[in-house]
Parts: C-alpha cells; structure tokens; sequence
C-alpha cells in the first residue's frame, strides 16, 4: 500500500487525457432478475484493456448493486486516506421514482459507471486486486473471492479501536494542512448540497413550463379554424411557438444529463471526504495514544517505542496519501464544475439562439 | 403607443373627432367619498384631457381642457351607446376586475399596476369611440369629454333607460325566430368562438408566464451560493463570482418582460370583450325579428277573427266561439261593434307591421355596415398584435443570448 509520493505526481492522470488511458470500463444492459426472495437488477460491466497485468483484453462480466457495495469497502480498507469514488445510494426517497423505474435504473447505471471510470483513472486505485477481480471474474469466482478476506468480526473490532482512538487524539496533532482541508469542506459541503436543491429546483421550473407551452401552441391553431384573414398568422405562430417548445425540451434534457449528475457526485464525494479526514484522524489517534502509553508506562519502554516508530510511520504514509489525492481531487472538481457549468451556459444559449432564429422566420 | 398610431392608419375618419382633438387619459388618483348609500367608498378617479388639434398645427400650443371621471361614469356611458346605437359593435371598456391574472400579478382593484393598464385601457376606449364615424358625432360623448358637472343627469334626461330592452340582459333565454338571418346566424356563432378561444389562450397565457417566471427566478439563488462558494476557492473564485452576477441579471430580466406581455394580454382582452359587443348586435336583430314576427302572426290571428265576426263562421276554435254558441250569439250590434275595433286594430298593425319591417330592413344594413368596418379592424389590429408578440419574444431571446453569453465566459475561466 505505501507509495511514496513522488511516484504518484508522476501518475497524475486527467479525466481528459485518454490518450493515456489503457483500461476502459462500460456499464451498460441492465437486466431484470426475479427469484423467490428477491427481484434486483444486474449491470454488463466491460472491460477492454492492454494492461499485461491482465490475462485477456477483453472481458464482459454482469454484476449487481450489492457487488459494487463490496468494491467500494475493499477500496476503503487499502486505502483509507485515498478518495473513493462515490457510489450511486441505495434508494432516493426525496425524488418521486420508484425503485425499478426506467429513470433511476438509467440515473443508476450512469453513476456506476463513472464509479468504475474515476477508480480506473485513479493512480493508485487502478492497480488494486479487488478492482482487477471485480471487472474479470465470473460470477461464482467473485462470490467465493468475496468470502475471503477479513471476517466481519476483525472487521468490527477494527472499529471499534478507531472509534476509541479517535475520542482521544488525531485532531490535537492534526497537521495545520488538514484542518484547513477540514474547513474547505465543511462549506464546500454547504454550498454543494444547496446548489443540488437550486440545479433540482430549476430541472423542475423547465418541466413545468414545458408542460404549459405544449397547450400553447395548438390554441392558436384552433382559433385559426374561425377565422379566414388572420388564419394564416394564427397558424404560423402555432407552428413557431410547437418549435420553440422541442428546443425547451432539449434545454431540459440537457440539464439532466449533465449537471444534475455531476453535482450530486459532488454531494456524495464531501460525504466521502469527511470520511477520509476522520480516518486520518484515527491513524493519527492510534499514534498518539501509543505515544502517551509511552509516556505513563516505565516497562515495556523498547516495544512501545518500536510500534511508535511503524505508527509514525503509518502516519506520515497516510498523510502523503490524503494530500496527493486531495491535490488531485481538487484539480479534478475544478474541471468537472467548470466544464458541468459551461455545458449549462451552452445549453441555453442554443436555446435561445434557436427560438430567436424561429421566431424571426416566421414574423417575416 | 400603440393605440394612437392604430388610429391614424383608419380610413373613413375624415369628420372623426379624433382627427380634431387629441384625447387622453393621463392620470389616475385615489380617491375617497360617500356612495349613494351614505358609506364611505374609495375609488379611482381618471384625468381625462383634450386638446384641439388644428391649433397645434400652426405651431401654436392650444390649451389644454380637463376633467376627472371614475369608471363608473365610463360604464353610464357605454350602456347608453349600446341603447342608443343597437347596430352598432360598440368598443369595450377594460375589465372591471383583474381577471386571467398569472401569480405575481394582483387581482387587487387599487394595485398600482392595475389601475395603470386600465387608465391605458381607458383612453384606449375613448380614442376607439372618437375614431368611430357614427358615435363620434354622439353630443352625450362629447359631453362626456368636456362637461364636468351635470353630465349624469344629462344622460339621465335622455331617458334612454327606458328604451333599453332588458331582454338583452337575459342571455339565456331563447327567442324562436323562424326565419333567421343566416349572415346574423352565423355571426353569433363567430362571435361565440372568438370569445371562448381567446378566453382558452389568455387562461393558458397566465399559466406560461406564471412558469416562466419561475425558471428565471430561481436562477438568482445561483447568485448567492457562488458568491458564497467563490469565498473558499482560489482559482475558481473570480468565475464563480462573475457567473452568479449575470444569474442575478437573468433573474431580473424577466419583470420587464412580463410586464410588457401584460399589454399584448391586454390587447388580446380587447377582441374578447368585443366578441361580446358583436354578440349584442347579433341578439338585438334577433329580437327585432322575433317582434316582427310576433307582430305580424298577431295581425294575421286579428284579420282572421275579424273575418269570423263578419261571416259568422268559425273556422278556428276559440272559447269565445264556444261561450257564444251555448250562451247564445251575440247582438248584430255588439258584433259590428267588436268588428269595428278589430278593424282599427288591424289597420295600425298594418302601419305598425310595416315601419318595424322598414326598421327592420334600416338595422340589418347600418349593422352590416358597421360590422364589415369591425372586421376590418379586428383583423389589422390582431395581426398587428400578434406580429408585436414576436417582437417580444426575439427580444426577450436577444437578452438571454447575452446573458448566457457573458455566463458562459465566466464559467469557463472558473
């Protein structure tokens, strides 16, 4: 797991370099599964790649939501200083969507593939077993694998001495970077969520709107039926505002697909970053309190210092981690939101560049 | 504005009173009195004034006459043209309450924007009446104009209440006329369709405004959380920024634009009030033929009766017939008697039964009239509306362009 970070700058890899890619992941064909217990969904997940690492360089596999839960904890026990990717939630309740319906398994499907992009884009995270098991292996060899690993129980104990840990120390030594970190995310957090509801609030407003301008059109046409000189006017106002409607449409459309995703992934990533802060943190506490062990016990003086000195180690390790990809990640969302945003702006101008230039058609 | 130049493109409007004085209604102000009941009411009270045109085109400023009216004394009026001119489409005034109204807009008699588009709606009113070649000439409107004091009872003294034919009020009874005018047929039949389709279009109008105006409103909370947002970001600030500026612009932006498509709202209101006036026409003929009717089934049952009493023979039966034959005939004289008045009668019905046809024939050609002249009108003004509607909306278009524009380049330096 330790890398040092001179090795990772050189790994630096941009959403847009993919000139430089040499994994590439689709998530696609979601099918319907029914047993007795439950109904759920898979995902084809595949993988073309020319990694030597890999066996073949092609593979196709289908995996459900629950397989990429496991993923995402695998990552996060490597690597508990990195930044894992998001993952779509379990079930929205705010949105009136149900569960199997055409939109959220399409809004589903989107954000687990860019799980799986962002992780293959990632420096470190690329080249992790878990990762390279999840795209290649068949059903049967996955679930055996799952059964592998740390039991739960470890897996709790784990927790509940960070959780200890953390009561005691890491943010009294937390390095002045990481506070810093902390407070960025604190109001990012803030921001991001409200600018979810405003982005939502908007989608909303258009749709209504849309719904409005379908009836608006066909009235004049109605009108133009009575009458016999103004008909023809009637009619092509009919005709520009029916055309104006479809260009709203697109606006709509546009927004969906575009900043709506990228600023949720958002909201889920200040989650995922406070997480990440607070692991730091309890790697620090464990130090500390070994630290302070030191200090009150007279015997064991030799092993207590040697664990000190691999906990220090572990620190600094982690820290390095955290900063590389936090550099990183802040790149990262610079560009997403600069880019999200700009497609917006792009968005309505053609929408109104179209609706000037249909307009002034039909009133010559 | 709009209206005025309307009004200088019409044709036979050589004796209009609008080519001779300049009418407007410039203002309007609150005011509070005693009603007829002795409570107090407030109302609004509009300043009308008129000023002759010859003397302007010498160069000379002519003087400007004054007088305030409230929109009761604008309706005194109205319903005295309607009785007095039958055949006439007579104008429409602005809607007594807001009506149609999109949320922002109050439906509050005394708000301030409402009284504004109708002190427009007003003078909109009196330039159409004072451009029009017979109620132009009309001295109780000139009066109207000119006259403060006394005015009311002037009109009153006409006595043209008691010409009003109150069954024009009751539109839901039914009159059964058997030989119909086709042409008036299907006029009503237009006028019917116009109302309800523009009722249809000005219901969904409200509806898309008030729409519209929430996608524009709710990109100016984008304004806040950028400027928020650029507080804890170093390259991004400046972007960030810039961007929620032109957020707040766009935001803005939409108050004028709505405000401006009220007038074509307006316009739009005009033409379905006037579907009511061409409605009214359309029933008065309606009623005229159904009296003439009435008028000449009574003469013709009168002839027939007198007949009988002349020959002695009943051809119909009639109670009387029935009475008089077990109760016993009548005197010779009583008879000659009853025949001498039915045959008075009858000779005023013939009188009677001619002039109404002559009216008759006199109202069918003065509405004509006046009814091609109104479509005249109705189809420059529409299409006029409906051009001015698109000139609307490019500019609204031209604005987001820019807008968008200008976000666009904030957002990509973020």
């Amino acid at each position: 797991m330790p890398t040092s970070p001179s090795s990772m700058i050189n790994q630096y890899k941009f959403e847009d370099e993919s000139e430089l890619r040499d994994l590439f992941i689709t998530v696609d064909d979601p099918e319907s599964h029914i047993t007795a217990i439950e109904t759920f969904i898979t995902y084809r997940v595949v993988t073309k790649t020319s990694r030597s690492e890999f066996d073949s360089s092609e593979y196709e596999v289908r995996r459900r939501y629950q397989d990429f839960l496991w993923l995402k904890s695998k990552l996060e026990e490597a690597h508990p200083t990195l930044i894992i990717p998001p993952l779509p939630e379990k079930f929205i309740m705010k949105g009136m969507v149900e569960r199997f319906s055409e939109e959220f398994i399409e809004t589903r499907r989107k954000a687990l593939h860019k799980f799986l992009n962002r992780i293959a884009d990632h420096p470190t995270l690329t080249f992790n077993e878990d990762f390279k098991i999840f795209l290649t292996a068949q059903a049967w060899e996955l679930s055996s694998h799952k059964k592998q690993g740390p039991g739960l129980l470890s897996r709790m104990g784990q927790t509940v001495r960070a959780v200890a840990s953390s009561v005691r120390g890491g943010v009294k030594n937390r390095p002045e970077m990481f506070t810093e970190v902390n407070d960025y995310m604190e109001t990012f957090s803030q921001k991001i969520n409200v600018l979810d509801k405003i982005a939502h609030r908007i989608y909303k407003e258009e749709r209504e709107y849309f719904n409005e301008m379908k009836e608006y059109g066909p009235i004049h046409t109605l009108w133009s039926a009575s009458e016999e000189d103004i008909a023809d006017s009637l009619k092509g106002v009919a005709s520009c505002i029916d055309k104006c409607c479809k260009a709203t449409e697109k606006r709509m459309a546009g927004l969906s697909e575009n900043l709506l995703p990228i600023i949720h992934e958002y909201v889920l990533y200040s989650e995922i970053l406070m997480g990440v802060l607070k692991r730091r943190d309890q790697i620090q506490g464990e130090l500390d309190s070994k630290v302070d062990a030191l200090a009150n016990k007279k015997a064991e003086k030799d092993l207590i210092t040697e664990e000190i000195g691999k906990l220090e180690d572990k620190v600094e390790c982690a820290n390095n981690a955290l900063k590389a990809d936090w550099d990183r990640w802040k790149q990262n969302m610079q560009y997403d939101m600069r880019s999200a945003f700009t497609n917006v702006a792009e968005n309505n101008l053609r929408y109104y560049e179209e609706a000037h230039n249909l307009t002034r058609n039909h009133s010559c | 504005m709009l209206h005025k130049s309307l009004f200088s493109s019409s044709k036979k409007m050589e004796d209009c009173l609008s080519k001779k004085i300049e009418i407007t209604v410039s203002e309007a102000e609150k005011r509070t009195g005693r009603n007829a009941m002795n409570m107090q009411e407030t109302y609004t009270a509009y300043l009308i004034e008129t000023r002759a045109v010859e003397s302007q085109n010498e160069g000379q400023c002519s003087p400007v006459d004054s007088l305030w009216r409230r929109y009761s004394e604008f309706e005194l009026l109205r319903n005295y043209l309607l009785v007095i001119y039958p055949h006439i489409v007579v104008p429409p005034l602005p809607e007594k309450r807001a009506d149609f109204v999109w949320h922002k807009l109050s439906a509050d008699n005394m708000d301030p924007d409402f009284v504004e588009r109708r002190r427009i709606g007003l003078e909109n009113f009196l330039l159409r009446v004072a451009s029009h070649p017979v109620l132009c000439q009309d001295n109780i409107f000139y009066s109207f104009l000119t006259q403060e004091g006394g005015w009311k009872e002037m009109v009153n003294e006409t006595g043209f209440q008691l010409k009003a034919d109150s069954r024009l009020k009751a539109l839901n009874a039914t009159f059964r006329v058997k030989n119909p005018d086709k042409r008036f047929t299907e006029l009503k039949h237009y006028s019917d369709e116009l109302q309800s389709v523009i009722s249809h279009l000005l219901r969904v109008r409200a509806r898309v405004a008030d729409r519209l105006y929430g996608v524009y409103k709710v990109h100016g909370n984008y304004g806040r959380v950028f400027s928020e947002w650029s507080a804890i970001e170093k390259e991004m600030g400046d972007g960030l920024q810039s961007a929620g500026h032109h957020m707040d612009v766009y935001a803005a932006s939409i108050d004028d634009i709505l405000e401006e498509e009220e007038h074509y709202a307006d316009q739009l209101k005009e033409y379905l009030f006037y579907a009511e006036a061409l409605r009214a026409v359309c029933r008065k003929h309606e009623l005229m033929q159904y009296d003439l009717e009435m008028a000449a089934q009574d003469l013709t049952s009168k002839k027939q009766q007198c007949e009988e009493l002349a020959t002695g023979t009943v051809r119909t039966f009639s109670l009387k017939g029935m009475t008089s034959k077990l109760f016993g005939q009548e005197t010779p004289e009583q008879r000659e008697a009853k025949i001498k008045v039915l045959e008075e009668q009858i000779q005023e019905g013939e009188e009677q039964l001619k002039s109404k046809n002559l009216e008759g024939r006199d109202f069918v050609k003065s509405a004509w009239a006046d009814i091609e002249r109104f479509k005249e009108q109705k189809n420059h003004d529409l299409k006029e509306a409906l051009i001015s509607y698109a000139v609307m909306q490019i500019s609204m278009c031209k604005k987001g362009i820019q807008v968008w524009t200008n976000a666009k380049e904030c957002f990509s330096k973020m």
